[in-house]
């Protein structure tokens, strides 16, 4: 292919491994910018992650709850090289049982994500986005909340485990799951998106979905399915036979670890490490292999 | 079928006269009681009702949950198998508290009888 990859690319561009993330705003400064990227990338990929925002929420898990999401915009648009898209697994709002003031958050969340300089954004709902008004206001600002596309080779599918205030998914899109990855090869490379995870991580947590084992099993038929959700406010990673499942962490507020504490309250802030445990991550995707290489990308320095 | 030796849960209309109910409010965000102590082997109905909107009782742990709507009377019949502490929360989403909903089951073991004992 004579080309470089992305992660060749960053290598030259010196922001590679973990002194990535905090380095690529002053990479693009001292670049003058978005720098340009050399010869066209061939069929790797990348794409990045976003997940819960939480807009709207005030309480002492974060005082800083408005800088979370302009900082990681313009993280993303700092980037070295212009993601081929966005996706947002789920709560860019938090939840309020005024539903004025819902829509009011959403169109703050969406005049914000009007401004990241990517080509495509791929929105999906999270309970306290849609689980008071059966995804209502969701649908109304940032579209359907199940729907599946095709980039570059590699099926991406996004459920909805969150419009149903019991956190389930449901006959309908089990069903709407089977038919729509049945003429796919079984050795196609499928992505899978949710916001809950499809297994059962800490139930007693409401870390589930109450029926994902039925989407775990439909989608165990394909040989190469990758699951990116958030919910959980961190970085986790878990393997169901050969399915992979990576959570992100929140552009809020951090959870503890699954069972680490007896509740599941917040992280309590760190005044003296604000933003800490906070982030995004970036996937590079070669689907001829396929294969995703994960980055997290931390909001603020992490020491 | 981690939980099936652990309880005996049951749906019940209402429990045999004379075992012990157990009332329980659930609103947003929390339950009344929200600890129920309950000892093993002893049979107990847990009769919940909710005081505003849709939530849910689940015992993951124990393999019991359950809806608790408004204006209805939702019960469990549970015989404690096993001595220990097991979460319980609410897992319909209610808003911005949802998260902190939860209790505890406490089972404890069986009360000793009274008396000396004989020699």
């Amino acid at each position: 292919m004579g080309s470089r990859t992305r992660r060749e690319f960053l290598q030259i561009a010196g922001v590679g491994g973990v002194v990535f993330a905090s380095g690529l705003l002053d990479a693009c400064s001292r670049l003058g910018g978005r720098p340009d990227p050399g010869p066209a990338m061939a069929d790797d990929f990348y794409f990045v992650q976003l997940s819960d925002t939480h807009w709207g929420y005030k309480g002492p898990a974060n005082p800083e709850a408005t800088v979370e999401l302009p900082r990681a915009i313009e993280l993303v648009n700092a980037l070295p090289q212009v993601p081929d898209f966005v996706v947002f697994t789920g709560d860019l709002t938090h939840t309020t049982d005024d539903e004025q003031e819902r829509r009011r958050r959403m169109g703050q969340v969406r005049g914000h994500l009007a401004r990241l300089r990517v080509p495509t954004l791929r929105l999906m709902a999270g309970e306290h986005d849609a689980s008071l008004d059966r995804g209502a206001a969701f649908q109304e600002f940032f579209g359907p909340l199940r729907y599946s596309f095709d980039h570059k080779g590699v099926h991406f599918v996004v459920l909805d485990n969150v419009s149903d205030p019991k956190g389930v998914l449901g006959d309908a899109q089990i069903d709407w799951l089977s038919r729509d990855l049945k003429p796919l090869p079984k050795n196609a490379p499928i992505v899978v998106f949710t916001h809950r995870p499809l297994f059962d991580l800490k139930a007693d947590w409401d870390w589930t979905t109450a029926d994902g084992t039925r989407a775990i099993d439909v989608l165990h038929a394909w040989r190469n399915v990758t699951v990116f959700y958030g919910h959980i406010h961190q970085e986790h990673h878990h393997q169901t036979d050969h399915i992979a499942h990576h959570a992100a962490r929140s552009l809020m507020f951090p959870l503890p670890a699954p069972g680490s504490q007896p509740k599941r309250a917040p992280v309590p802030w760190d005044p003296t490490h604000p933003g800490r445990g906070l982030g995004l991550r970036d996937i590079d995707t070669d689907p001829r292999q396929p294969a995703y290489q994960l980055r997290e990308i931390p909001l603020a320095k992490e020491t | 079928m981690r939980f099936a030796a652990l309880f005996l849960a049951l749906l019940a209309a209402a429990g045999d006269p004379g075992e012990r109910v157990v009332h329980v409010v659930a609103r947003k965000f929390s339950y009344s009681p929200d600890v129920l102590e309950l000892q093993l082997g002893i049979p107990v109905v847990i009769e919940l009702t909710s005081a505003d909107r849709d939530h849910g009782f689940s015992v993951p742990e124990l393999g019991i949950r359950i809806d608790v709507e408004p204006g209805k009377t939702a019960r469990v019949r549970v015989v404690p198998q096993k001595v220990g502490t097991f979460d319980f929360h609410c897992d319909v989403f209610c808003g911005s508290g949802h998260e902190e909903m939860a209790g505890r089951i406490v089972v404890s073991g069986p009360v000793a009888s009274g008396g000396s004992g004989g020699h």
